[in-house]
C-alpha cells in the first residue's frame, strides 16, 4: 500500500515537473517532447485511477496524434525559420507576474469552491447501473457516451468537424517535401497495419462491453493513416480530394439521421430499449471512420506544392 | 508454486536491471548512437523479461498469451525507430564518437 502510494506521489511530481518543464524551456522542440512525456505520464495517471477508458484515448489522442502533429508543425516551422527568440525585459516580467497571480486567485477560488460544494443529490453511478440494462451496451462507459448523454458526444464529432473547416478555410501547410528514404520503416508500416486494424476493430467491438470504442479505435486507425504517409506508402490527400471529405461527412450524417429519425419517437437520441445495442454499434462503426479519417487529416491534408506535383506514392527505394 | 515467485521475481529484477542500465546509460553515453544501443537493449531485454516475469503471474493462459505478444511488437517497433534514427543521424553528418586517443 506504502509502495503503491510513494509510486503515486512520484506520478504526481513528475506530471507538475513535465508540465512545468514544457511551458518553461526557450527550445520549442523540447518543450514538444516534454508534452509528449507529459501525455504519457498522464495516460499513467488515468490507469492509476482505474479509468481506462481515459487512458486509452489520452495514449491514443494526447500523447501520439497530438506528438505527431506536433512534430510535423515543428518541422514544418523549421523549414520556414519563423521562429523567434523570446526576449525577457522587465515589463514582460510584470506581465507575467499579473498573470500568475491573476490565475493563481482563480485556482484557489475554484477548489474553495469545490471543497464547498455540497454532495450531489443524485448518485449518477447508482442510476447509470440501474438503467444500463436498457442501454443496448454492457459498459457503463459507452451507455452514458451513445445512449445517455448521446447528444454530447454528437456535439464533439461536430466540434472536432469545425476544426478539420476551420483549417481548411485558414489555408493548408504545404506537403513535406522529403522524408529520408528508409527502406525500414515501409517494412514496420507494411508489418503494422494490418494488427492496427485489427486492434482498431477489436477496440471498436469491445466498446459494448469493456474499455475501448469509436474514439480510441479511430484514433489507431488514424495513426495507421499517419504511418502510411511517414513511409511514403500513401500520399498526402490534396483539399480537393473526395473520397476523405465522404468519409468525414458520411459518419457524422448517419449520427445525425439516426438522431432525427428518432426525433420522431419521443426524443433526441432516446433509442427504443430494443434496437438501443443494434443502433450503437451502427453509430459507432461510422463514426470511427469518420473520425478516423478527420484525425488523420490534420496530418494528412496539405495543400498542392506550387509546381503542381502530388508528391509520389511510390515504393520507396534505398538512395545510394 | 515459490518456484514460480522465485522464477517471475528473477526475471523482473533481471529487466528492472536492463531498465536500470539503458536509462544510466541514455543519461551518459556520449552520442546519439551509443545512446540507441543503450535505450535498444532496455527496450529488447528490460521488457522482454519483465513481460516474461509478469506472464508467469498472469491468472489465465489467455493473459499470459496476451503479455508475450507485446514483445514481439515492441521488438519489431524498437528496431525500426532505432534504425531510422540513426540512419537520420548519419544523414545529418553526425559522427559516431570516439575514445580519445591518449
Amino acid at each position: 500500500m506504502n509502495l503503491a502510494l510513494a509510486f503515486d506521489v512520484l506520478l504526481a511530481a513528475a506530471l507538475l515537473w513535465s508540465a512545468w518543464r514544457t511551458l518553461s524551456t526557450a527550445q520549442i522542440d523540447r518543450a514538444v517532447v516534454m508534452f509528449i512525456v507529459f501525455g504519457l505520464l498522464l495516460t499513467l495517471a488515468w490507469a492509476r485511477l482505474a479509468a481506462p477508458d481515459i487512458a486509452l484515448a489520452e495514449a491514443a489522442i494526447g500523447a501520439g496524434l497530438t506528438g505527431a502533429l506536433l512534430l510535423d508543425g515543428l518541422a514544418a516551422l523549421k523549414r520556414t525559420d519563423a521562429r523567434r527568440p523570446a526576449r525577457r525585459t522587465a515589463g514582460k516580467v510584470m506581465v507575467r507576474i499579473a498573470v500568475i497571480s491573476v490565475l493563481g486567485l482563480l485556482a484557489g477560488t475554484l477548489v474553495t469552491a469545490l471543497i464547498s460544494l455540497p454532495p450531489a443529490p443524485i448518485r449518477l453511478p447508482a442510476a447509470v447501473a440501474g438503467d444500463l440494462a436498457n442501454s443496448g451496451v454492457s459498459h457503463p462507459v459507452t451507455a452514458v457516451l451513445l445512449n445517455f448523454r448521446g447528444y454530447d458526444t454528437l456535439l464533439e464529432v461536430a466540434v472536432l468537424l469545425l476544426a478539420l473547416v476551420g483549417m481548411l478555410a485558414v489555408g493548408l501547410p504545404p506537403a513535406h517535401p522529403g522524408i529520408s528514404r528508409n527502406s525500414m520503416l515501409p517494412t514496420l508500416a507494411r508489418y503494422a497495419l494490418p494488427l492496427m486494424v485489427l486492434a482498431a476493430v477489436y477496440l471498436l467491438w469491445a466498446g459494448a462491453h469493456r474499455p475501448g470504442g469509436a474514439f480510441q479505435a479511430a484514433a489507431v486507425l488514424a495513426a495507421g493513416g499517419v504511418l502510411l504517409n511517414l513511409s511514403r506508402l500513401q500520399a498526402h490527400w490534396l483539399p480537393a480530394s473526395r473520397a476523405p471529405r465522404l468519409a468525414i461527412a458520411g459518419g457524422f450524417l448517419l449520427f445525425l439521421a439516426i438522431a432525427a429519425a428518432l426525433l420522431a419517437h419521443g426524443g433526441l437520441l432516446r433509442y427504443p430499449p430494443e434496437q438501443a445495442g443494434l443502433l450503437i454499434v451502427l453509430i459507432e462503426s461510422g463514426l470511427t471512420v469518420s473520425l478516423a479519417v478527420n484525425l488523420a487529416a490534420f496530418f494528412l491534408l496539405r495543400s498542392t506544392p506550387e509546381n503542381g506535383q502530388i508528391p509520389p506514392a511510390t515504393a520507396p527505394r534505398e538512395s545510394p | 508454486m515459490p518456484l514460480l515467485d522465485l522464477l517471475s521475481g528473477s526475471l523482473l529484477l533481471c529487466g528492472a536491471f536492463f531498465f536500470f542500465a539503458g536509462t544510466i546509460g541514455l543519461l551518459r553515453f556520449p552520442d546519439v548512437y551509443t545512446r540507441l544501443h543503450a535505450l535498444a537493449k532496455a527496450d529488447n531485454l528490460g521488457l522482454g523479461c519483465i513481460l516474461a516475469g509478469l506472464a508467469l503471474q498472469a491468472d489465465s493462459m489467455a493473459l499470459a498469451l496476451k503479455l508475450l505478444a507485446i514483445w514481439p511488437l515492441a521488438l519489431i517497433a524498437s528496431a525500426a525507430v532505432g534504425y531510422t534514427i540513426a540512419r537520420r543521424a548519419d544523414r545529418l553528418g553526425i559522427v559516431p564518437w570516439e575514445k580519445p586517443k591518449p
